[in-house]
């Protein structure tokens, strides 16, 4: 399959809206950016988080919502002052709405260079199931 | 008892005037963030010895970055492709951005090349620039 991918360039940091209930931590929560794509057996889910190690990332799926939540541990260096900023440092927190039933004790989810891939198969219900039509 | 009735009502609602009035400026007021005229966006800290240049490049293998150092020159570049989808895969979304990007800074002071260090953590670059003992600002004594 070939798809046109985005070229790269700088992109605005999109930030979580302010919602009524306040956030716990002093860090502003971030919206990581998302590929998604589908398969006849997985749904794959892909997003940037750098900045936050492995175990401090939190997935969940309640009724076919499915939350990721990434705590970023970066401090400021000491003893610098900060010369020039162009991003933030943020928490991570996105929800998805899955519309396809998922095998919940299949769900793989991989964590490298910043980056966490989740591959959530189908549960069998909701699978393509090929029809043929028989001649009449 | 009117007069005790009253007050704190008052107060609050003061108090409720002074954090609408903060909510206000706060909007107007642009942040202290630049924005990021390339790829990608870099945070700069900075001390009399030493420049750390800090960026977020998820996706990346350290092996796909080319970091340069000349003199006042810094040069990162790098690329990161699409994995390979399996057949018959349709996208839902797309969001992340692909391919090469180069970018180029000046930095304020000459840099000990052979002392540059470079990390590279859950997809953030680290790098730490120390200033030449050449560029460093002597102190200059006054003969009596």
């Amino acid at each position: 399959m070939t798809t046109e991918s985005k070229a790269i360039e700088a992109q605005e940091q999109e930030m979580v809206p302010d919602s009524e209930t306040e956030r716990t931590r002093e860090r502003i929560c971030l919206v990581p950016r998302a590929d998604i794509y589908e398969t006849d057996e997985n749904i794959s889910v892909t997003l940037d988080m750098p900045g936050v190690s492995e175990e401090s990332i939190d997935i969940t799926l309640e009724k076919n919502v499915l939350t990721i939540n990434g705590y970023s541990d970066i401090d400021v260096p000491e003893g610098y002052s900060l010369a020039m900023a162009e991003y933030e440092i943020g928490d991570y927190e996105r929800s998805f709405r899955l519309t396809d039933r998922i095998d919940q004790d299949g769900i793989e989810a991989v964590y490298t260079d910043g980056v966490l891939h989740l591959t959530l198969p189908k549960a069998e219900g909701a699978k393509v199931r090929k029809i043929s039509i028989k001649a009449g | 008892m009117y007069r005790t009735f009253r007050t704190p009502l008052l107060w609050r609602e003061l108090d409720r005037l002074q954090q609408d009035m903060n909510r206000l400026m706060g909007d107007f007021y642009p942040s202290r963030l630049q924005a990021a005229p390339g790829y990608p966006a870099v945070n700069v800290w900075m001390n009399d010895d030493r420049q750390i240049v800090t960026a977020e490049l998820p996706g990346f293998h350290p092996d796909d970055l080319d970091i340069r150092v000349d003199g006042r020159d810094l040069t990162i570049s790098g690329s990161r492709q699409l994995a390979d989808l399996p057949e018959g895969s349709r996208y839902h979304r797309q969001e992340r951005s692909m391919g090469k990007f180069t970018r180029k800074f000046t930095l304020p002071y000459s840099v000990k090349v052979d002392a540059v260090e470079a990390a590279f953590k859950n997809g953030v670059l680290y790098l730490s620039l120390p200033r030449s003992e050449a560029d460093k600002p002597k102190k200059i004594t006054v003969k009596s």
